[in-house]
């Protein structure tokens, strides 16, 4: 493979244009063939209608065929690893027939890509995937239209391969699309929905292709947002609170002039020091001396969990069926448990990151974010400029996992510029990044559930508190059953959270399987039944039942009650419209309280699948990054003071973690694509804490497991 | 203290005028402007800042530009051979063994350090040698196996 066949997305040498009208959009691309959309089309991106009242309008072209054959596709998504630079391609050469290399996105920059929420909730290849083909397919339409023109027959007879239209019965009569877009300017709007391929035409869709931009990741060619080299670009350190909550009272910032070329610029509450070198400007942030008060706040990691129960204002019922009551009296037996879960970090490697420069008023930042659109409306906000004064560009994102869903460092660059007149660079420290991550939030759920004699569950009594609904509702047959939720859910209501949390890949989901699925195994053990054929049981969903039949067979699951002192054990979930199912076996040192995890083994049921590759590297992304939630990582804090602030204290997964992954993604051709960035994770808290229990027989209650609770659940079990 | 530094980079001679406790990251990364080596933590806990200094895996982040003196130092730009992707960077690729791509570079010169040492490395010494490289994508088992994928072409290549 040729590393030059990729387009480099090289996002400075697009001109800075002034708020663009669709006309100036398609001159500075010159001529060739437009597919728009445009308000009003039967395609609006489902699904995100709503969350924001903001629509597309205007100009929102969705792709380009250039006059040299080559696709361009715009998209206001953004690449953060989770790969859709290469599944997006893929769908639209499919649909064009066109070959995968002459294929180009440009995603996220606002001037250029229609309006966009953002990147989260593996919704790209659900919602953004068919109006992208639907363009693809109009495009193909117009294609043919003029193939048949300038062949002079009718489109019957034509035929497309490799962005070649020729002619059924003589191949020889054939004309390339760079020849049919030559010297055209055609603007298409769809109107009406054109026919997409079916599965069984499908070239390129469901078949493995390698990662697109691996080329230039390896090289260092590829660009984050920290890469951005600008002339005169200054790196800003800004001063920071202590605590969350605290109030500058006095700064003194006169020995920074000790520091050569070191500029000082404070405007409010921003103190900040710039200077041609970063590492340079963060000596001279300290030598700035800052008072704070700070107020004293009591709760901390150990606390927090009464602190939430009590802060639980609001209730909601997510989901209920039967009588509760009624279900208590059909239970033999009835088990009231409690789960806890701490605050976790987003920790991304790459920090959040944003490169501003201000050009006659018109501000334009490169920023490490998922939603690039969200950060221009809040820059234009925050510094009083109209919005279209705004661009955001989104060169490769190190990692998001909902973290870059906040926008904080973007706005601090273009405060910076619009102060200073000069590019300006604010790439967070390890520290600064732990200090501002939207946490995923503590949370607490209270289960009571029952069973009749012979392993029916009766009753499902479930009310979570502080993580969000997602996830929440069960699947099971259950006659009596109630699903709450409580608190606010993970985006904090007010009094609840000492400071910010947020979406963290599959939001509130990780906690409510854990739960769930910790509640079946108890049930399971204590009906004497192997927890796989207990879950079966009780379950009449036909995908849950496939993936848990699909991961039984890969791992051999062989039944028994549990603990069997295997280290076996199982979790079942879904997410973003896919089901998942793993098993894994674990080896448990009683002496340490240490968990090696030796194999996990996934069945994924995620509709049509676009790139196995790439899903089977999202659900390896998943497990992998999935152990840190359950083993160690959790925020250490006492009010509004984050303990943790570099990678020593906070201990993410590693190489030496790494279990022998196997993934099944079961065959499911006929339904529509779904999430696969996110539900693969979500089975990772319940699924250690079962296989610890059968290896052990005690059972955890607490995410993450660490070697201490592990310990103090042996003494007590 | 600014003092001038001669040291080689990607092959080619340097001379630099600088004060000599700045570290080997920024230098690069600013100074010189080459972006591929990354900042993860600054305190030598992640390795996405590491590069070669004649040869040897280093963490940037800490590494005084003073103690680089007249050695060779290697970064992501420089692995390929005239525009040849070295084994490591091809079986990367064909491994798909990264995501966000963003300790990538620091993986690849921290495995290069390890397969000059022992070309056939087993799953348990690139484990030990790549522990304190971290990937929050979760890449690990793929790039387990490009290291050794790298090491038998690397091996057949002698
Ligand atoms: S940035 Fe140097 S080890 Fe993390
Ligand atoms: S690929 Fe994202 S951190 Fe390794």
């Amino acid at each position: 493979m040729l590393e030059d066949e990729y387009p480099d997305l090289d996002f400075i040498d697009i001109p800075t244009p002034s708020a663009m009208d669709r006309g100036e959009f398609l001159k500075l691309f010159g001529g060739g063939i437009f597919v728009l959309f445009t308000i009003g089309s039967p395609f609006t991106l489902k699904g995100q209608i709503g969350g924001g009242s903001r629509l597309p309008t205007d100009f929102n072209a969705f792709l380009r065929i250039g006059e040299d054959g080559k696709v361009t596709g715009f998209t206001g998504k953004i690449e953060m690893g989770q790969g859709v630079v290469t599944s997006l391609a893929q769908m639209l050469a499919d649909e064009l027939d066109v070959p995968l290399e002459s294929v180009e996105l440009i995603m996220g920059d606002t001037d250029l890509c229609p309006w966009d929420m953002g990147t989260w909730g593996s919704m790209t290849t659900r919602f953004f995937g068919p109006p992208f083909r639907n363009a693809a397919a109009e495009a193909k339409a117009v294609l043919l239209e003029l193939a048949a023109e300038d062949l002079k027959l009718p489109i019957s007879r034509l035929n497309v391969d490799a962005g070649v239209v020729f002619d059924k019965r003589n191949r020889k009569k054939q004309v390339t699309y760079a020849q049919l877009a030559k010297g055209k300017k055609i603007e298409k709007h769809i109107e009406q929905q054109p026919p997409v391929k079916n599965f069984s035409e499908f070239k390129l869709v469901n078949k493995p292709v390698l990662r697109r931009d691996a080329p230039e990741k390896v090289t260092g060619r590829a660009k984050f947002a920290g890469d951005i080299r600008l002339p005169g670009m200054l790196y800003a350190r800004i001063l920071r609170p202590p605590a969350h909550g605290a109030k500058l009272t006095s700064v003194d910032t006169s020995a920074v002039k000790d520091i050569k070329e070191a500029q000082v610029v404070r405007d409010g509450d921003l103190v900040a020091v710039l200077h041609k070198y970063p590492d340079v400007a963060d000596k001279a942030i300290a030598k700035v001396k800052a008072k704070y008060d700070t107020p004293a706040m009591d709760v901390d990691d150990k606390t927090i969990f009464k602190h939430l129960l009590s802060a639980a204002k609001e209730e909601e019922i997510v989901a209920s069926g039967g009588n509760l009551s009624e279900g208590r009296k059909a239970s033999d037996s009835v088990f009231e448990e409690e789960y806890l879960n701490s605050y976790v970090a987003h920790a991304t490697i790459e920090t959040h990151t944003a490169t501003a420069q201000i050009e006659e008023g018109r501000i334009t930042v490169w920023a490490s974010t998922q939603s690039p659109f969200g950060l221009k409306d809040e820059i234009a906000e925050e510094l009083g400029m109209p919005s279209k004064d705004v661009r955001v560009i989104t060169p490769y994102v190190g990692g998001g996992f909902g973290g870059k869903a906040r926008n904080q460092q973007g706005v601090e660059a273009a405060r910076l510029t619009k102060l200073t007149g000069k590019p300006v660079q604010v790439a967070w420290t390890r520290a600064e990044e732990f200090f501002y991550d939207s946490f995923r939030p503590a949370a607490v759920v209270k289960i009571t559930s029952g069973i009749t004699k012979s392993g029916k569950i009766a009753l499902w009594d479930y009310g979570v508190y502080f993580a969000g609904d997602r996830g929440s509702e069960h699947f099971y047959d259950i006659p009596h059953h109630r699903t709450m939720a409580h608190g606010s859910g993970w985006q904090g209501g007010s009094g609840a959270h000492p400071f910010g949390t947020g979406p963290w890949r599959a939001p509130a989901n990780n906690t409510n399987t854990f739960a769930r699925e910790s509640q079946m195994d108890i049930m399971a053990s204590e009906a004497g039944m192997d927890p796989l054929e207990f879950r079966l049981k009780n379950l009449k969903n036909k995908k849950m039942r496939g993936v848990l039949e699909a991961a039984a067979k890969k791992f051999n699951w062989t039944p028994s009650k549990a603990p069997s002192g295997r280290g076996y054990g199982l979790a079942c979930g879904t997410d973003s419209g896919t089901y998942v199912a793993h098993m894994a076996e674990v080896k448990v040192d009683k002496k340490s309280g240490k968990v090696l995890v030796k194999r996990v083994v996934c069945a994924q049921d995620m509709g049509l699948v676009i790139n196995p590759e790439g899903a089977k590297l999202q659900v390896e992304g998943c497990i992998t990054m999935g152990l840190g939630y359950a083993l160690t990582e959790e925020v250490h804090f006492k009010g509004g003071e984050i303990y943790d602030r570099n990678f020593d204290t906070y201990e993410i997964p590693r190489f030496s973690w790494t279990p022998e992954i196997e993934t099944v993604l079961i065959e499911a051709e006929d339904s529509p694509p779904q999430g696969g960035g996110e539900p693969a994770i979500v089975c990772m808290g319940g699924l250690i804490a079962n296989a610890i229990f059968d290896a052990t027989g005690a059972r955890l209650y607490q995410l993450p497991m660490t070697p201490e609770r592990i310990k103090d659940a042996l003494q007590r079990d | 203290m600014e003092q001038t530094i001669r040291f080689t980079l990607n092959n080619k001679s340097r001379e630099l005028k600088l004060d000599h406790e700045r570290r080997l990251l920024w230098v690069l990364r600013t100074d010189i402007g080459l972006t591929g080596t990354k900042f993860g933590c600054g305190r030598g806990l992640c390795g996405a800042c590491t590069v070669l200094v004649d040869e040897q895996p280093v963490r940037s982040c800490v590494y005084p530009i003073s103690r680089a003196r007249d050695k060779k130092v290697v970064t992501i730009e420089g692995l390929a051979n005239n525009g040849q992707l070295h084994p490591l960077q091809k079986a990367f690729i064909e491994h798909d063994a990264l995501q966000c791509g963003f300790c990538t570079p620091g993986m690849i010169l921290n495995a290069y350090g390890l397969l000059r040492k022992n070309s056939q490395p087993t799953r348990q010494e690139i484990v030990q040698s790549m522990d304190r490289n971290l990937c929050r994508c979760g890449s690990y088992a793929r790039i387990i196996k490009a290291v050794q994928t790298a090491g038998r072409e690397m091996k057949g290549a002698k």
